[in-house]
């Protein structure tokens, strides 16, 4: 009783929230709904029994996926007014596809069941003896009989990083400013070593000071008053 | 109606799917919120898998709903990185505009 009450309110609020993904004007809301709904749909496979996926299904899409949609929608300055203007325009179509889709679905749905030797066809029955979790049984078959795509998946993960790296890294060696120090020591004529006899100026030698440009005379200051040429304050 | 089996989880995730797949058509211009579309059908596939693999107990699906997963994160990744250089080069992510590739 409770359960099913639960399992409606959750999908309930994963549906309208979904939603509102779609629908919301600025996308920040769209990205908050978005993260709302892995919440209730975690709730779900809870739900069904999918204790680490659930988990997973938070940490990974709520921590890290949502935050990176969040990240981008936030640095890009877009004008999002702009590129809503086809909403109303591709609203019919896009209802109509959605709701042939949907039918299909409940005719699937509507006739299909399951094949009569269905239960002598699992590969993988969940353990049925006491204290084993979800995510040790998981983990004894990820380890064991899917050792191999497990390790592809972490090798996909790698591509994946190897490659956003790549694509959003800006070459800087071009534009930038930044001081680099065994340049700048190795450059020609930056530091000279002469041998200097005993006795010779810097104007024997050939080595001359720059000028320093003339400082201003002081202006004389007019005196206006005759009898009182002997100084004082002014 | 009480008792919450495999039907009612399908029926979600067909709901969620066609969601997903009425946001894309909506939101025809912005290439961000086709993407969040995309994490939501790939939500509604991993719900399918997981209802399946708690009707028949067994674990094969979850196995293979947390390899979609991986997948899913991997595309999130690749697409907002293209996503952020597309708009480095030209100051726009508008669909329509995106005709590089055309020639």
């Amino acid at each position: 009783m409770i359960a099913a009450l639960a399992f409606y309110v959750f999908a309930a609020i994963l549906i309208a929230s979904a939603v509102m993904v779609v629908t919301s004007r600025n996308p920040v809301h769209s990205v908050l709904f978005l993260i709302l709904a892995f919440f209730n749909a975690s709730a779900l496979f809870l739900m069904a029994g999918a204790e680490f996926l659930a988990m997973i299904l938070v940490i990974v899409y709520v921590g890290a996926v949502a935050v990176l949609f969040l990240f981008i929608v936030m640095m890009l300055d877009i004008d999002f007014t702009q590129l809503r203007q086809g909403f109303q325009r591709y609203a019919p179509v896009g209802g109509v596809i959605g709701a042939i889709l949907f039918l299909e679905l409940l005719f699937v749905y509507g006739s299909w069941q399951f094949a009569p030797d269905a239960a002598t066809l699992r590969m993988n029955v969940v353990p049925v003896e006491p204290g084993v979790s979800n995510t040790e049984a998981l983990g004894r078959l990820v380890y064991t009989d899917y050792v191999f795509l497990f390790q592809v998946a972490g090798l996909i993960l790698l591509v994946a990083m190897i490659g956003a790296i790549v694509l959003t890294l800006r070459d800087k060696s071009v534009d930038s400013k930044r001081q680099d120090i065994a340049t700048q020591v190795a450059r020609a004529e930056a530091v000279v070593l002469t041998k200097v006899p005993a006795g010779a100026g810097l104007a024997t030698m050939g080595i001359t000071r720059r000028k320093l440009p003339e400082a201003p005379k002081p202006k004389a200051v007019a005196h206006d008053d005759p009898g009182h040429s002997g100084g004082g304050h002014h | 109606m009480l008792s919450i089996g495999l039907g009612h989880y399908l029926t979600v995730s067909a709901i969620l799917f066609v969601l997903g797949i009425l946001g894309i058509f909506l939101n025809r211009k912005n290439i961000i919120v086709i993407l969040m579309s995309i994490e939501l059908i790939l939500l509604s596939v991993n719900l399918n898998l997981v209802a399946f693999s708690a009707a028949l107990q067994d674990l094969t699906g979850q196995v293979f709903a947390m390899f979609v997963l991986t997948v899913a994160a991997a595309e999130a990744a690749i697409g907002l990185a293209i996503v952020v250089i597309y708009f480095r080069n030209r100051g726009s992510i508008e669909v329509e505009d995106i005709s590089t590739l055309k020639g």
